[in-house]
């Protein structure tokens, strides 16, 4: 009991992360139906500009751990929107109207430019981000276990859950989320009754790269080491969540998070966690033999 | 100049400022480890941030430029950016030289375009020009041919351009297999490697456990290769074209992980070694034979020479690759062929015109497995010693890259962009470091400026008579 509760919450931990980075995969392919195959680079750029973020402050000498927190997440968050501003402006949006594939490709090609990017700039070694938060809270022992909860999977859980209520708060109630859902419905009625679509997709992938951004951060902040390759893995896996969410739903995407987490870490704590990231690919692939619009998603009607 | 002048400095600057915010953090602060203790330090590098910077914005201003017809003053632009580039002027460092001097390239190239582009245009519709692009389409082929197969015989051929020839032509092969899946049938595979991980360990794992020869496991490792295909593709093939592509890279990374940990069998990280080396009717290659085998001089008394292995191996993938290209090429005209690119251009029709999709779909994709079966069983037998660090996806990557720069569905296209992206590297070494920057800049420019490829063939191969030339499906 108190080794499944404990696993509990690393896997909603987890799970917060991956729902961040997924929420990007999922609001570009609802709002331009392409797998932004670069999302999981963002983060990865996100994670660095943190690092980086939190060295300057300790240079700076700001010594109070929420302010750093706070300073570093703005700044991250602010820098890693200009890289989605302009991988959509330079490598996506000259290809709208080109054959399906297109995108795509483009995408991977993106993809490979950022991480040799960051590979040439800053070296290939991992990269030690050091301790910002510690300390925990136990929450109760037993079988002489103790399950505990730290500040820092609090402060992420909180982070996520904050982010998320105003995400879906500004797709739901703002302007921009109402030009946004627009544009999902029917790109060519929107641009007729005045909805700037260019502006508008640029926008999303700016909120979906600022939230990667925030991932990355968090990342950082949990595992504490990162380095150029962190985006690929990570980014499938966040895009299994949008899938397993069903892509296209803000709320899926988190749900669907939230399972990767729970089945990625539970079974490498009752299995085997040399074949965790297997598990998490055939459910990939199971959710899109049996269930392509995943769980919260609307069927996709092809026309012609 | 004129009065827009304003307006376009306006522009490059507002560039210059994206790039230097792109660049500030990642480029800027360079984080670099101190010792062995944890923690890192800052290696500054603004001077370089800021070149880099200038040269995005004399480099906008330049194409902008160029795009509003002021063709002098960019040419002068990218004359200035060109002349830094290869001056000994002493930027920090070789990096800077390229990126500044290339700059100044594209400007000039942007600038020239148009006429350059009417210019051939015009050459190649002119009559003459017709039957000249005829006649090098038909021979082009024909005379790279003769060249892949005088290869070995010239002077020139050593060890080293031997094992380049070895090593393009096995691209060329995985090229022309995966051209059949994403060219010709339109399906978007990132995960071909996975295919290529399985003839190669089935070759690896049967020559070593079971002794069996090069060549009665090479068509067993193109039935295994597609058989997994086959599986793989069985359930997966109804998907659409980007859930395909994102399925198959899990797949690809499902086999390299079990490769790695499945240790009973494939011995996991530290990969197979002391696989056997293919077989001239019976004899080796080297310099003394196993027990039960003679060795390639003994049987015809041609004194032992270490290239002799690498021209045989240079032959037997010369082989299969054109083999490779033939079964392509014919199974083009074959009405799955047809069915194939009839597909890829409109699937609904398809549907409509009673086409089952599936089906058609699982025949590309494992054939296309096997041919990297094939290709798979060729390097385990090249290399001698295989690991699961040898099918990354990044290998994928690149096999796609080679498709899609060559013009999905091109076969030529194929040969030269892998001469393009293989040979190219390795022969400038100098670029080792940057040559997945490159590949992935082109994947991305080729998809923005010319998505049918350099040299495009995304016709179907066979049209009604009357049907206009390059009228959209």
């Amino acid at each position: 009991m108190a080794y499944f509760s404990q696993q509990l919450i690393n896997a909603i931990t987890l799970g917060a992360i991956y729902g961040l980075i997924a929420i990007g995969y999922t609001m570009v392919y609802g709002i331009i139906g392409m797998i932004n195959f670069a999302h999981g680079e963002v983060f990865m750029i996100g994670a660095f500009i943190s690092l980086i973020g939190f060295m300057i402050c300790s240079l700076l000498g700001i010594g109070s751990a929420p302010l750093a927190i706070l300073l570093v997440l703005l700044l991250a968050m602010a820098f890693t929107a200009v890289y989605g501003w302009a991988i959509e402006r330079l490598a996506y949006r000259p290809l709208r109207g080109s054959f399906r594939l297109a995108p795509l490709i483009s995408a991977i090609g993106v993809s490979i430019v950022l991480q040799n990017y960051v590979q040439l700039a800053q070296g290939a070694r991992p990269k030690p981000g050091g301790q910002i938060v510690s300390g925990g809270y136990n929450l109760f022992s037993a079988d002489g276990f103790d399950v505990r909860v730290t500040w820092l999977q609090i402060i992420i859980v909180a982070v996520t859950l904050v982010l998320m209520t105003g995400f879906t708060w500004v797709i739901a109630r703002t302007p921009l989320g109402r030009q946004q859902r627009a544009c999902e419905q029917d790109m060519k009625m929107a641009a007729l009754l005045g909805v700037n679509v260019n502006k508008t997709i640029s926008l999303t992938f700016v909120m979906g790269a600022a939230l990667a951004a925030v991932a990355g951060m968090l990342f950082l902040m949990y595992y504490g080491v990162i380095d150029f390759f962190i985006g690929f893995l990570a980014g499938i896996k966040a895009f299994t969540a949008a899938v397993l969410g069903g892509i296209g739903s803000l709320p899926g995407a988190m749900l669907g998070g939230l399972l990767i987490g729970l089945i990625e870490v539970f079974w490498a704590g009752y299995f085997s966690s040399e074949y965790k990231d297997v598990a998490v690919f055939a459910i990939l692939v199971l959710v899109l033999i049996f269930r392509p619009t995943g769980l919260l998603g609307k069927p996709e009607i092809e026309k012609v | 100049m004129g009065p827009r002048l304003p307006a376009l400095l306006k522009d490059a600057a507002l560039t210059a400022f994206v790039a230097a915010a792109l660049g500030l953090f990642i480029v800027g602060f360079r984080t670099v480890d101190i010792g062995s203790t944890k923690g890192l330090s800052f290696d500054y590098q603004f001077v370089d941030l800021a070149i880099a910077v200038a040269a995005i914005f004399v480099g906008r201003l330049g194409l902008s430029m160029a795009a509003e017809g002021q063709r002098w003053p960019a040419l002068i632009l990218g004359g200035i950016l060109g002349v830094v580039g290869v001056s000994s002027v002493n930027l920090p460092s070789t990096f800077l030289h390229w990126f500044v001097g290339l700059a100044g390239l594209l400007v000039i190239g942007r600038t020239l375009w148009p006429s350059a582009d009417r210019a051939l245009s015009r050459a190649r519709q002119s009559p003459g020009g017709r039957t000249v692009g005829r006649i090098g389409a038909r021979w082009l082929g024909g005379i790279l041919l003769a060249c892949a197969f005088l290869m070995p015989m010239m002077p020139f051929a050593d060890q080293k351009t031997m094992d380049l020839g070895v090593l393009i032509l096995t691209y060329v092969m995985l090229g022309w297999g995966l051209n059949i899946v994403v060219g010709l049938a339109g399906l978007l595979d990132l995960g071909y490697v996975a295919f290529y991980a399985v003839g190669a360990y089935s070759y690896a794992l049967l020559s070593t456990q079971y002794g069996l020869g090069f060549w009665s496991v090479l068509p067993l490792a193109g039935a295994f290769a597609a058989t997994f295909g086959l599986v793989l593709g069985f359930p997966v093939l109804r998907l659409r074209g980007d859930y395909l592509a994102i399925v198959t890279l899990g797949f690809g990374e499902i086999i390299r992980l079990v490769l790695i940990n499945w240790v009973d069998l494939t011995n996991g990280p530290a990969g197979v070694g002391d696989i056997p080396g293919p077989t001239l009717f019976g004899a080796v290659f080297a310099e003394t034979a196993p027990p039960g085998h003679r060795t390639f001089s003994q049987m015809t008394g041609i004194p032992f020479d270490g290239t002799q292995r690498l021209i045989f191996l240079y032959y037997i993938i010369l082989g299969l690759a054109l083999i490779t290209n033939l079964f392509a090429l014919r199974m083009r005209r074959l009405p799955v062929g047809r069915a194939w690119e009839a597909l890829r251009e409109d699937e609904i029709a398809c549907r409509a015109l009673g086409l089952n999709p599936t089906n058609i779909k699982l025949t590309a994709f494992a054939i296309g497995a096997m041919f990297a079966g094939f290709a798979g069983s060729f390097f385990a037998a090249k290399q001698r010693f295989i690991s699961p660090e040898s099918f990354v996806f990044i290998e994928s990557a690149i096999i796609l890259a080679i498709v899609v720069l060559g013009g999905m569905g091109s076969q030529i296209g194929v040969v030269l962009a892998a001469v393009l992206l293989i040979g190219l590297p390795e022969w400038f070494r100098d670029l080792g470091n940057y040559r997945m920057l490159v590949f992935g800049l082109a994947m991305v420019l080729i998809m923005v400026f010319r998505p049918r490829g350099l040299i495009a063939h995304r016709e179907p191969s066979v049209r009604l008579h009357a049907a206009p030339p390059g009228g959209g499906g």
